[in-house]
């Protein structure tokens, strides 16, 4: 997996390089949006990170003209430029996703792996999900595991159904807000861990193996353990 | 004030502009004056030449060269005032007869008027200044020419006084134009260079200084009048700035230390992993909460400053209630109290989904937190002459002289910095209404608190 990094500041794209490498992905680096813009539209990369205020080629131009170029890689913007307004901009330019600096590492790479993700995902129509012995029925909208059946606000199903589409992944609070509630705002509180803690209740709190993880410092993760 | 600098002044400028106006349309005037007098008398005076030609002529053909001269000898007796002249040649140019004795050497055509002086060899005894006359000259038959005119002196005279009454005309035009310029410039200016005094005194660093005003109410008084009230806003904001940035570095500190605390932990305890993975931990969530923080007051800021365009798409206040409800309901279910929300009608408004949301969130935040268990969290929505919002709780309230203070960032109520969050909430919750035009306030719900929002529709 191959990801270009285009930010001008040396020390903040050291740290990405760094730890993106030790996450096990191949990291090239631009330090300027033109020769980001070169590299992307030679090279294989399967995502871009990508930095809004660069010297020489903005991020969005950037981004335009790679979209252009008919490059269909995810993009994600990282930029200090963080309010809504800026958000919406950038995703029209042709971006997948946009984090506002400064950001926590696990952040980024959990949406990283989920825009990844989501460019293996098959366009088929999926009616059922499945995780270990959870299953979930998106056209009955019904729950169950090991046969059981388990009832769901639906809120609390739609919690369910995306980390169930993301299962294996970290999915941090923040992310869980903009996809369950729709909603780019800051809690001040854990408002998200009560949420979730209640889900847990319900489909992990009887049964033997659980499901749902807290991952510390990041978020969540939904995956079967052994 | 320096004389260049006044010719500078867009006043000077401008009534210089009308200055040239003024002179133009003086001199259009006294031009038609001129054309009128001494133009009709010229005028007049090249008719009668011509008629007196014609008579002549006809003379000549009825009575021949003795007849003309009669007549010639005639009309000089009748001209008292001797301003008619005439002179008749003989082909080769000896004089005949008139009351010229030589042909006047300007005379060289025989078409067309001629202007000539009336000086020797032309007159023999005229004293005093030369006169100009002006003539034509007639043909008789066999090559003999006569000469008649008009002693233009007086009309000259006349001329030239009018042409000097146009010339002074224009001078005092523009000269008076000029003079006019510079005073009401002057006053202009000096009223500007006050304004550019002030200015300096500020900029040097007197922010108290303010420009007078002469109380007439005029376009200078309004512009310093204006500029006041600028003034007046700069520095209630930079007594602001003073203050949050106090208090940033208070309560920045605290969260600070912490995380220092953590740091030199983790150094001491180098060799046990456990425990350093603890401090770690903890020293990340330092840091997340300064991150916070600071995010929060770059957010206020931003929308305060007018970094965000109002907003102008419709947004469901029941949908946002709902939802805001909805999210928070589980908090509130650990604290064992009761969140209901009281939506009557659907209300939109125009505005920022997000923004709005954020507001909310922090309203029921603040409720919740501040509220005991078993207590009582409401969200009004109602239609008024604006869209109103309401969140009221059963918790500890907020003293009425707090309650204007509240909003300001950093604020705690009680003095009580120890509490959770960072004082930055109401503040957030305030620049969101405001930037949309609303108003947000407190009241007693007895107990408790009520906090009030009211949107305007459009």
């Amino acid at each position: 997996m191959r990801i270009l990094v285009v930010e001008d500041d040396r020390e903040v794209a050291d740290y990405l390089k760094n730890g993106l490498e030790e996450s096990g992905y191949t990291v090239d680096y631009a330090d300027n949006g033109q020769d980001g813009l070169y590299l992307a539209t030679s090279e294989a990369y399967d995502l871009l990170v990508v930095d809004r205020m660069l010297p020489k080629l903005e991020g969005l131009a950037l981004i335009k003209a790679l979209r252009a170029a008919g490059r269909q890689m995810p993009v994600l913007i990282l930029s200090a430029l963080g309010e809504v307004d800026d958000r919406v901009q950038g995703l029209r330019a042709g971006s997948d996703d946009y984090l506002t600096k400064p950001f926590s590492f696990s952040e980024l790479l959990a949406r990283i792996e989920a825009l990844m993700r989501r460019g293996h995902v098959s366009t088929d129509v999926v009616t059922e999900l499945r995780v270990a012995d959870l299953e979930m029925d998106l056209l009955a909208r019904t729950v169950r595991r090991a046969g059981q059946e388990i009832d769901l606000q639906p809120r609390e199903f739609r919690l369910l159904e995306y980390f169930m589409r993301h299962a294996g992944q970290v999915l941090t609070r923040t992310m869980l807000l903009e996809k369950v509630w729709d909603y780019h705002f800051d809690p001040q509180t854990n408002v998200i861990d009560v949420h979730v803690s209640r889900l847990r209740a319900k489909i992990d709190k009887n049964f033997e193996r659980p499901l749902i993880h807290t991952v510390r410092g990041a978020g969540y993760i939904l995956r079967e353990t052994d | 004030m320096k004389l260049t600098k006044l010719l500078r002044t867009s006043t000077f400028q401008l009534a210089l502009v009308y200055m040239t106006l003024f002179a133009s349309s003086v001199f259009i005037l006294l031009g038609f004056i001129y054309w009128a007098t001494a133009g009709y008398m010229a005028r007049q005076t090249d008719e009668t030449i011509q008629a007196e030609i014609q008579g002549l002529a006809e003379q000549y053909q009825r009575q021949g060269r003795e007849g003309l001269i009669s007549v010639i000898q005639e009309r000089i007796k009748k001209d008292l005032d001797d301003s008619s002249v005439y002179l008749f040649i003989s082909r080769t140019g000896e004089y005949q007869f008139g009351n010229l004795q030589a042909w006047p050497s300007e005379v060289e055509s025989d078409e067309g008027w001629i202007n000539f002086m009336l000086e020797p060899p032309v007159v023999a005894d005229r004293s005093g200044p030369h006169h100009l006359a002006r003539g034509r000259v007639f043909r008789v038959e066999g090559g003999m020419r006569l000469l008649v005119g008009r002693d233009v002196h007086d009309l000259m005279a006349v001329q030239e006084l009018v042409s000097r009454a146009l010339t002074w005309g224009m001078g005092i035009t523009i000269a008076l134009a000029f003079v006019g310029g510079l005073l009401m410039s002057r006053s202009t200016m000096r009223r500007i260079e006050s304004i550019n005094q002030t200015s300096r005194e500020i900029m040097k660093g007197d922010l108290s200084r303010r420009i007078p005003t002469r109380g007439s109410g005029d376009d200078f008084d309004q512009l310093a009048e204006n500029l006041n009230a600028m003034l007046d806003q700069i520095e209630v904001l930079m007594e602001g700035v003073r203050h949050v940035s106090n208090n940033i570095a208070h309560d920045l500190r605290t969260p600070l230390t912490r995380l220092r605390n953590r740091l030199e932990t983790m150094q001491n305890h180098i060799d046990e992993p456990i425990r350093q993975q603890e401090s770690v931990a903890q020293a990340l969530v330092e840091a997340d909460r300064i991150l916070q923080t600071f995010n929060a007051l770059l957010r206020i800021a931003r929308i305060e400053s007018g970094g965000f365009q109002r907003p102008t798409d419709k947004v469901s206040l029941k949908e946002l209630v709902d939802d805001a409800v909805e999210l928070y309901e589980a908090l509130a279910q650990d604290k064992h109290q009761e969140l209901r929300a009281d939506v009557r009608h659907d209300v939109q408004i125009p505005g920022d989904r997000d923004l709005l949301f954020q507001a909310l969130a922090n309203l029921l935040d603040n409720a919740i937190k501040y509220t005991p268990e078993h207590g009582c969290i409401r969200v009004w929505l109602d239609r008024g002459a604006q869209a109103r919002l309401v969140v009221s709780d059963t918790g500890v309230g907020v003293p009425s002289e707090e309650r204007g203070k509240v909003f300001e960032r950093f604020y705690r109520v009680g003095k009580d910095r120890s509490t959770l969050g960072n004082g930055l909430g109401l503040s957030l919750v305030k620049a969101v209404v405001e930037l949309h035009r609303g108003r947000v306030w407190l009241e007693e719900n007895d107990p408790g608190l009520r906090v009030i929002l009211e949107l305007p529709y459009s």
